[in-house]
């Protein structure tokens, strides 16, 4: 694979296969990120996290609220610049918006086209892949169908609930066919039972699709209930304090995994993580 | 906005009623007849006038002062509040200028532009997209500036290039600042083109007003007012119903916001 890459130079004296394991789909290597407030003070948003994800993997990175999650999502989806360190996708380094990466913003409200229907939001996704337009409307449409939005197409982001909103943002996102979702929060402002069926909705998405999936949460069973593998992280200037293998088998049950006696054991030792 | 589809009975009644009272006031005061003609005398002379052509050719040269002054400052305004309101730096640089240059009453430049200009068209039109551009530019820049960041970012996650960014969100996230400077922009022009008339020109409804009064000739005169009211009226419909085709998806959003 990486042999095979023309944008790779080999150095001289260094066999071509490296290691047997592949490079991985995403790669964030000893990531800083400071910056100055409006007051002028220096703010330490993230201390210095490396961390890789392997393709069609879904991981989750738990933390406090205030511990620069946003800010790490923006930086590994290119939008922010690193103070120092740098992310990889496919082994490539990211200067800029990689282009089979997108971030779901944690403020999908303000983050839907207002002039756009809601298929003209989603068609947007596909728009952006240059997709013929009779393409677009299919699989738009088909998306809809996907996240629960059927007949809802023809109206207006402003006419919709929020958990609703949510679901057009994630199907614009998954139009788009990225490798990489980056999702940031993305259920934390909706009521308790929308969360849990769009939590289950994007786990049927992912098992379908294959994507791989970096979630951003504070919520810790919900990070437990979705992910493969957690990365605890701690206060600001956040590092990684911790990763969890979660084998639960899959698919997952709202009732019967959560209900499970090491989903509990799980719970409470990231919660004591977290708080010290 | 759904004024624009429903006849509005009662406003056209109570205009109707106003009408009446004039008419019947006029009639009742015959001493100011020469000042305050009666509507149906501002009528008897307006029909000859018609007839003639005259008042349709004053109409149309101000109609086509008025488009060409206004056309170029919706045009230039757009362009110059988009650049404006996206690249922060050049805005800093002509910030200051604008803040001094805006609130200057626009006609205080008719004096500068005969002296540049001369007495004729490019002295009207230049004073009008002057005085037109002003609300267009601002309202563009402020439409821009007012953009949520993380629209762009959006754009930016979804592999967008900054020319398509600029097509496909700015613009349209900027449009309901836009349109509100162009509808603001509109009466201006209105109000420049027939003053500037006034004021330097030899034909157009603004002159033939003034020409008319001058002349002694109230009825006439009123009959100028009534045609450019008219206009204004006219060119407003006509922005509206505009406005309603594009901005579709906003109709029901300032119906809520009404409430």
């Amino acid at each position: 694979m990486v042999a095979n890459s023309p944008q790779h130079s080999i150095t001289p004296g260094t066999p071509p296969f490296q290691s047997s394991t592949p490079v991985p789909i995403l790669e964030v290597e000893a990531l800083s990120k400071s910056y100055r407030q409006a007051n002028g003070e220096l703010t330490n948003a993230i201390g210095n996290i490396t961390c890789r994800v392997d393709s069609g993997e879904f991981v989750s990175f738990v933390g406090p609220s205030g511990c620069g999650k946003t800010t790490l999502l923006m930086s590994i989806a290119g939008l922010l610049a690193p103070t120092s360190g740098r992310v990889m996708v496919n082994g490539r380094a990211v200067a800029s918006p990689p282009e089979n990466l997108v971030l779901l913003f944690q403020e999908y409200n303000k983050s839907l086209f207002a002039w756009r229907s809601v298929l003209g939001n989603v068609g947007f996704g596909l728009e952006a892949r240059r997709q013929s337009s009779k393409d677009t409307r299919k699989k738009a449409l088909a998306l809809l169908d996907l996240v629960g939005l059927s007949g809802f197409e023809n109206h207006y982001p402003w006419e919709l609930s929020g958990g609703m909103q949510q679901r057009v943002a994630i199907a614009r996102a998954l139009a788009y066919e990225p490798e990489i979702l980056l999702m940031d929060e993305p259920f934390g402002s909706l009521d308790a039972l929308t969360r849990l069926e769009l939590e289950d909705v994007l786990l049927n998405i992912w098992s379908e699709l294959k994507t791989t999936i970096l979630f951003i949460t504070h919520d810790i069973e919900e990070a437990i209930y979705l992910s493969d593998r957690i990365w605890v992280l701690s206060r600001r200037p956040s590092a990684i304090i911790d990763e969890i293998q979660i084998a639960f088998p899959r698919p997952r049950h709202q009732v019967a995994t959560r209900a499970e006696a090491r989903f509990m054991e799980i719970r409470n030792a990231i919660y004591q993580q977290i708080r010290n | 906005m759904d004024g624009v589809k429903r006849f509005n009975w009662a406003g056209w009644l109570a205009l109707g009623f106003l009408l009446c009272l004039w008419e019947l006031g006029a009639r009742a005061t015959p001493r100011l007849q020469p000042y305050v003609p009666a509507i149906s005398q501002v009528l008897a002379a307006f029909g000859p006038l018609l007839r003639e052509g005259t008042i349709l050719k004053h109409l149309a040269i101000t109609l086509g002062r008025f488009l060409e002054g206004y056309l170029l400052a919706a045009g230039l305004g757009v362009v110059l509040g988009v650049v404006l309101g996206y690249f922060r730096t050049v805005h800093s640089f002509v910030e200051t200028l604008i803040e001094f240059l805006r609130p200057m009453p626009s006609v205080a430049i008719i004096p500068v532009a005969i002296l540049a200009l001369g007495i004729g068209d490019a002295m009207i039109i230049a004073v009008t997209v002057y005085a037109t551009l002003w609300p267009i530019l601002i309202n563009a820049i402020d439409g821009v500036r007012r953009i949520e960041k993380i629209l762009i970012d959006t754009g930016r996650t979804f592999g967008l290039p900054r020319r398509r960014i600029l097509w496909r969100i700015i613009l349209p996230a900027a449009s309901p600042y836009i349109v509100t400077g162009l509808r603001i922009g509109l009466s201006i022009a209105l109000i420049l083109v027939t003053t500037a008339e006034m004021i330097a020109g030899s034909k157009g409804l603004g002159f033939f007003i003034l020409d008319e009064e001058r002349s002694m000739n109230s009825a006439a005169m009123y009959g100028g007012i009534v045609v450019v009211a008219a206009l204004g009226y006219f060119l407003n419909r006509l922005f509206l119903a505009l406005e309603f085709r594009a901005m579709r998806w906003r109709r029901g959003m300032l119906v809520r916001e009404s409430f």
